[in-house]
């Protein structure tokens, strides 16, 4: 394998004057560039044929397009017979041979050609040449693609191509993101300083990544030790001291590099040195068994050094000695001071949009993920903060609604209409589990709130395994309808996805639903009155028992629609509910029991919390809800009726 | 003082004997030395029960005496795990690495040595530094006292948060509960610098005592195991037979009460949720080196609720009864999960108990809290004639005394 | 005689309703005080704040004769002061037994340390069984206190108090559901007690009141409405409009 990179790169060393001779002109360029590195051509690899390409797309030659785009295609073949080039078309028992100058060349059985089959890396080099052609092509699918190639990967050779395709340019999108192009390739490759900057200057504090894509490798920089003060010339951005900018040992690694210091000693080259140098059990005059220490180690070293069996290694004084007689710096890669200063300036200003973009964005993910709390706690802001139930099942609730979802499009395959159906039947299922556990369960227990909470964890046990045991451990998908896919775009900063403003659309719907139903019916109000004084309500003829029943119903059953809309962007797996269950009831307490509003606090709270946590540590959500966790129990300590609390005697003890 | 503290309970002297003679067969019955009618892993199992048993004790005391509904006992006692899992992770490879040394042409340094270990500890996650809670690690003792100053310590700072607040009930519980399910998350996370999701593993063997085989070591432990068991049983029955028993009690079935006796109720409940912690850590330090791996899955909320449900099924308030609770149903689990029951063909499918005994775990459960409230000591009672009187539907003891739930009285 | 509690100018609010407006009150070291008033008047809510349930918006409670301010303790260091309460419903602890339930009131250390290595002495024993005795409860000494009749709990409640050794009493509504008998028994231990200490009784009964025979405070409003004998507030025009109502 090795070899044959060896001769490649021989051949490759032979062909280079030839390339760099030939300039840009003439008919037929083309053509003889191909004949002359036809053994680059006919096992052409990433690292290798990029000269030859450049040297096509260069050659101003017209059939080097046709040649390129053959050659991407798979449509260029070498004649096995002489190893001439030919534009390949498929006939019936062949091909249909055209010379890369363009002249037609007959025809050729199959097994006369062999067809060169580039691979995708060089494909890519191809793709790019190719760029500056497409650029006027007809097409303007085939413009937009070549837009989008620069875009990818900018060249120097594309700006001029690129400037002289935007007058002709007709269509006005287009012919936008060219100019923008254009300007991000003259920031980069422009020819004077000034042109440069202001190409710079132009984009203002524009919020594209492709902008900041193009500035960053302007400001890069590189640290680079110096035997002296740094030349005159080089766009500095700063000075470093060693031990304040730079650690010791990395400044020293700097030096080593650059050949101005020898090598440190590394303890494996240390014990390796001392292993060779071991002499009748004792090295440097260090017993073996002594040498379980570095200290000794090092004494053994020096007496070795001192013998000059061994090369001297720097030690702590000349290594100080160094780094006071270097200076390190940190070097501009971009020369112009001008254009790196500008560079910073417009970074420097983006900076601070996007800043104020990410604030706008992560308010917008926290709002989607208070939604979600919201949507998964309120169905515990009925069972929980109106009834006073503890149901632990509540998690297992929403994931059976989740799974209802599932069902439904087995069935229905359509996704718009199964979401439509699987919303009221996962009220309907859950509504009936719910009402199910309140008559078999929960009515027992009324007077005994952790006996109902453990008999509720019961039932969370038995519902979580026969959901795994039904549908198995694998998560199941619930796909969201097409239209709820992708997402609201603002800018590069700002997006959110679709289905996360459904959600929050659903959430709010759930508030409206919770308010009508609470205060505007008359469930709602005999509610309110058996949860008040259960003996006054049943007196005035009101029947608690089927109030309960039909609270823990409607409780339960927003939590199975819950189930779906949070099915639709988290996996179904039989574990859903429990990711959620202790969010919801930290949500319904740190809100405050027994209050929609204070419940929607809660939410907020929390959402938002956990989103400006995993900011400052992004790559660890787990951490981010780990510390969520933690403040939320120091909160309660400040308000431990939640944030909006009810106050007085009314709250009890 | 008119009886003696064990004439007084004579539960003690009996469970004692009950302990002794199940020690008795099991040491007869090992491989280690007895007549190998039960296997080494059979050993594990019931050393590992009886640990289980221990820390059921300690969510006895909490819960069904003091009426703290804790949903953290089995973060403290897997926090204990950990605590000793350091250890003997950290010594046994120590073995380990040094032996693969000893074949390098210099004796090793100390420094060496100590990235030897790193290397191969955390390696799996990608790192070869120790973190600095394992600055402990090599020192048995040190790692010992840890093992119970931590989870100790831990449930000190919650406990004095929650109680200051005067967090009770069904609130307390889920505070707990979140409790549990930070600590997990946290150690779920790569560079909490115990190993993330990969756990501690490898603590089957202990180090420093050559190469027994492992049917002595299981024998060791569950000889360990079942002294714990003794002595925290005594322990606790010593603490709940006095004064503080009767207060604890007392503070169970009105708290408000208590107060205007002039007890500190923050304090005692502190006082009870720190001595529980350590008590379960204690049983995770025993429990874990027979269980041969620990994972932050271990301190997930839901060992806790089974922690509790095996006190409720075993009936609340009686030390006994968590005794029997926790080794029945994990004798039970170990069983029907074990795959040694026979599976029910039901024509159209076969009932798994494998599958199913979560089911059967999760409906039992419910059907003691609705049918059984006093668990199978409730059954204790009833052979012995002994009834509680008729309250008329007022609360009283363990079960309905527990209920006072004064946040839902509006 | 100076006062043992002195309560003055003591406010609180729930949700904008004045439950106590500008309250003042004292009381002597050995006194028997009777409060009375309609319902919502701020009885139980004035023994909330003397207990340290409830904290105060406004006003300062000083107890002891080097006045101690009781807003800075909690209800156990309230008790552990000397402020005893009785509740109106029984509240013993039905669990446990006669014995256990006096023991857990004796004086002593009150921290968990000291209660946990805590042992029984003979004269502890003695004392428990005085109190047994004071409370008419003598021979039910190892009876579970669940199974005592109400009346019977009254009293082991009021052997509880006795047992903690208050200055200051606290008893609200005493006779509530007591036959005749055991109101008469209940008359004469609240007398009893009050000569050594102060008895202040929440009470509704106005013939238990007369009974009492002692200083009566009517609260109306969360104030003090009047003060003085039984004869004497029951003629104030006032306190008849208020309370005794037509």
């Amino acid at each position: 394998m090795r070899h044959i990179i060896h001769a490649f790169l021989a051949v490759l060393l032979l062909a280079l004057p030839q390339i760099a001779a030939s300039p840009a002109r003439a008919e037929g360029e083309a053509a003889a560039i191909l004949t002359q590195n036809r053994d680059l051509v006919a096992k052409a690899s990433r690292q290798t044929i990029g000269p030859v390409i450049d040297a096509l797309a260069a050659s101003g030659d017209p059939t080097a397009a046709q040649i390129l785009t053959a050659w991407e295609a798979r449509r260029l073949g070498q004649r096995k017979s002489d190893g001439a080039f030919f534009l390949l078309a498929p006939t019936a028992d062949g091909y249909a041979l055209t010379a890369p100058d363009g002249t037609a060349a007959g025809t050729a059985p199959k097994a006369d050609i062999t067809e060169l089959k580039p691979n995708a890396g060089v494909r890519g080099l191809i793709a790019t040449a190719l760029v500056q052609f497409t650029l006027s092509d007809p097409d303007p699918a085939a413009r937009a693609a070549a837009l989008t190639s620069i875009a990818r990967d900018p060249a120097a050779a594309h700006l001029e191509p690129l400037r002289a395709s935007i007058d002709g340019e007709t269509d006005p999108a287009l012919k936008a993101q060219k100019q923008r192009l254009e300007r991000l390739l003259a920031l980069q490759y422009g020819a004077s300083a000034a042109e440069r900057i202001a190409a710079i200057e132009s984009f203002g504090a524009d919020l594209g990544l492709d902008i900041r894509g193009a500035l960053n490798p302007l400001v890069a920089t590189k640290r680079i030790a110096y035997a002296a003060n740094p030349p005159a010339g080089a766009n500095l951005a700063r000075t470093l001291t060693p031990g304040t900018d730079i650690p010791r040992t990395e400044a020293y690694d700097l030096l080593v590099a650059a050949n101005l210091a020898p090598a440190r000693l590394t303890p494996e080259e240390q014990t390796a040195a001392l292993a060779a140098n071991l002499v009748n059990g004792s090295v440097g005059g260090v017993a073996l068994a002594d040498l379980n220490s570095q200290p000794a180690r090092d004494r053994a070293y020096t007496a070795l050094e001192t013998a000059g069996t061994v090369p001297p290694a720097a030690t702590d004084p000349e290594v100080e000695a160094a780094l006071q007689a270097h200076t390190f710096a940190e070097v501009y890669a971009e020369p112009d001071a001008e254009v790196t200063a500008a560079a910073q300036a417009a970074l420097k200003r983006i900076g601070l949009t996007v800043g104020a973009m990410q604030v706008a964005d992560l308010s917008l993910d926290a709002l989607s993920l208070a939604s979600i709390y919201f949507l998964a706690a309120i169905g515990l802001a009925i069972t929980f903060g109106v009834m006073r139930v503890i149901n632990m099942a509540h998690g297992e609730f929403i994931m059976l609604g989740a799974y209802t979802g599932y069902v439904v499009q087995l069935f229905i395959t359509n996704y718009t209409l199964s979401i439509i159906v699987a919303l009221p039947l996962a009220f309907a299922v859950t509504f009936a589990a719910g009402v199910a556990m309140e008559r078999l369960v929960i009515r027992h227990l009324y007077k005994r709130p952790l006996e109902t909470l453990l008999a509720t964890f019961g039932i969370s046990i038995a519902l979580q395994q026969i959901a795994k045991n039904i549908f198995g451990t694998q998560a199941r998908p619930l796909t969201a309808p097409a239209w709820l896919d992708g997402a609201w775009v603002l800018n590069d900063v700002v997006s959110i996805s679709y289905i996360r403003i459904a959600i929050f659309v659903l959430a709010l719907l759930f508030l409206g639903f919770f308010l009508w139903l609470m205060k505007r019916t008359r469930l709602g109000l005999e509610v309110r009155a058996v949860t008040q004084n259960p003996a006054m309500a049943a007196s005035m003829g009101i029947n608690p028992d089927r109030i309960n029943m039909l609270t823990f119903g409607i409780g339960s059953g927003i939590a199975g629609i819950a189930g779906v809309a949070i099915g639709l962007f988290a996996k179904v797996t039989s574990e859903l509910g429990s990711d959620y269950i202790v969010q919801s009831f930290m949500t319904v307490v740190v809100g405050g029991v027994g209050n929609i509003w204070g419940t929607l606090a809660g939410a907020l709270l929390i959402g938002t919390l956990q989103k400006g946590i995993e900011w400052f540590n992004p790559s660890n959500t787990l951490a981010a809800q780990t510390y969520m966790i933690i403040f939320i129990i120091i909160f309660i300590q400040f308000r431990p009726r939640g944030i909006i609390a009810l106050k007085g005697r009314a709250a009890g003890d | 003082m008119t009886k003696g503290f064990l004439a007084k309970n004579p539960s003690i002297l009996i469970f004692l004997a009950a302990l002794a003679a199940f020690t008795l067969l099991v040491t007869l019955g090992s491989e280690a030395l007895g007549l190998s009618f039960i296997s080494t892993s059979m050993v594990k199992t019931l050393g590992k029960i009886l640990c289980l048993c221990l820390v059921a004790l300690a969510m006895d005391l909490v819960w069904g005496y003091a009426g703290i509904l804790s949903l953290g006992h089995m973060a403290f006692f897997a926090v204990g795990g950990y605590m000793i899992g350091m250890w003997l992770m950290y010594a046994r490879t120590e073995e380990i690495v040094i032996a693969a040394l000893a074949q390098s042409p210099l004796p090793a340094t100390p420094e060496e040595i100590r990235q030897g270990i790193a290397t191969q500890i955390f390696g799996v996650v990608g790192a070869s530094d120790f973190p600095p809670i394992w600055a402990f690690a090599h020192s048995l003792p040190l790692q010992l006292i840890l093992a119970l100053a931590v989870p100790g310590l831990l449930a000190l700072v919650f406990g004095w948060l929650a109680f200051r607040s005067r967090v009770t009930g069904v609130y307390l519980s889920i505070l707990t509960q979140a409790m549990t399910l930070a600590l997990s998350l946290y150690l779920f996370q790569n560079d909490s610098g115990l190993r993330g999701n990969n756990g501690l593993s490898g603590l089957q063997n202990i180090p420093g005592i050559g190469e027994p085989s492992q049917a002595a070591v299981s024998l060791w432990l569950f000889w360990a195991s079942a002294l714990a068991l003794a002595c925290g049983y005594v322990l606790l029955a010593w603490l709940v037979s006095g004064k503080l028993g009767s207060v604890i009690r007392a503070i169970r079935d009105d708290e408000q009460r208590v107060r205007f006796l002039g007890y500190s109720v923050e304090s005692y409940k502190l006082f009870l949720f720190t001595l529980t912690a350590i008590l379960a850590a204690l049983a995770g330090v025993l429990y874990y080196p027979q269980a041969g791996i620990i994972n932050p899955a271990e301190l997930a909320p839901i060992a806790s609720i089974y922690l509790a449900v095996w006190v409720a099924i075993g009936g609340r308030g009686r030390l006994y009864g968590a005794v029997i609770g926790a080794a029945l149903v994990t004798l039970l689990s170990s069983w029907f999960t074990g795959g040694r029951v026979p599976d029910i063909p039901l024509g159209f499918a076969t009932l798994k108990w494998v599958d199913w005994w979560l089911v059967l775990l999760g409906f039992g459960f419910v059907a003691v809290t609705l049918f059984a409230p006093q668990g199978v000591g409730g059954l204790v009672d009833k052979l012995q004639g002994l009834r509680n009187p008729d309250r008329k539907g007022a609360p009283l003891g363990p079960d309905d005394g527990s209920l006072q739930e004064k946040e839902a009285v509006e | 005689m100076s006062a043992l509690l002195e309560v003055s100018g003591v406010s609180v609010t729930f949700d904008g309703f004045r439950a106590i407006n500008n309250l003042s009150f004292s009381i002597g070291a050995a006194e028997l005080r009777a409060i009375i008033g309609p319902n919502g008047a701020g009885k139980t809510t004035f023994m909330d704040i003397v207990t340290g349930k409830t904290r105060p918006d406004t006003g300062t409670v000083r107890f002891g004769e080097r006045p101690i301010s009781l807003l800075a303790l909690s209800e156990a260091q309230i008790a552990r002061a000397g402020v005893g309460r009785k509740f109106q419903r029984p509240t013993v602890f039905e669990d446990q037994s006669v014995a256990d339930n006096l023991t857990m009131a004796l004086k002593a250390a009150r921290g968990p340390f000291k209660v946990l290595f805590w042992k029984e002495t003979a004269a502890d024993r003695a004392r428990v069984a005085a109190l047994a005795a004071e409370v008419g409860l003598a021979d039910q000494l190892t009876r579970k206190s669940g199974e005592l009749s109400h009346g019977q709990k009254q009293w082991l409640e009021i052997g509880m108090l006795l047992a903690q050794e208050p200055r200051l009493l606290l008893v609200d509504e005493p006779a509530a559901g007591m036959t005749l008998a055991e109101r008469e028994h209940t008359t004469a231990l609240l007398v009893e007690m009050a000569k050594t200490r102060a008895v202040v009784v929440v009470e509704h009964d106005m013939e238990f009141v007369r009974r009492l025979n002692c200083k009566v405070t009517v609260l109306h409003e969360g104030a003090v409405l009047a003060e003085g004998s039984l004869d004497h507030v029951t003629k104030n025009p006032q306190v008849i409009e208020v309370y005794l109502g037509r």
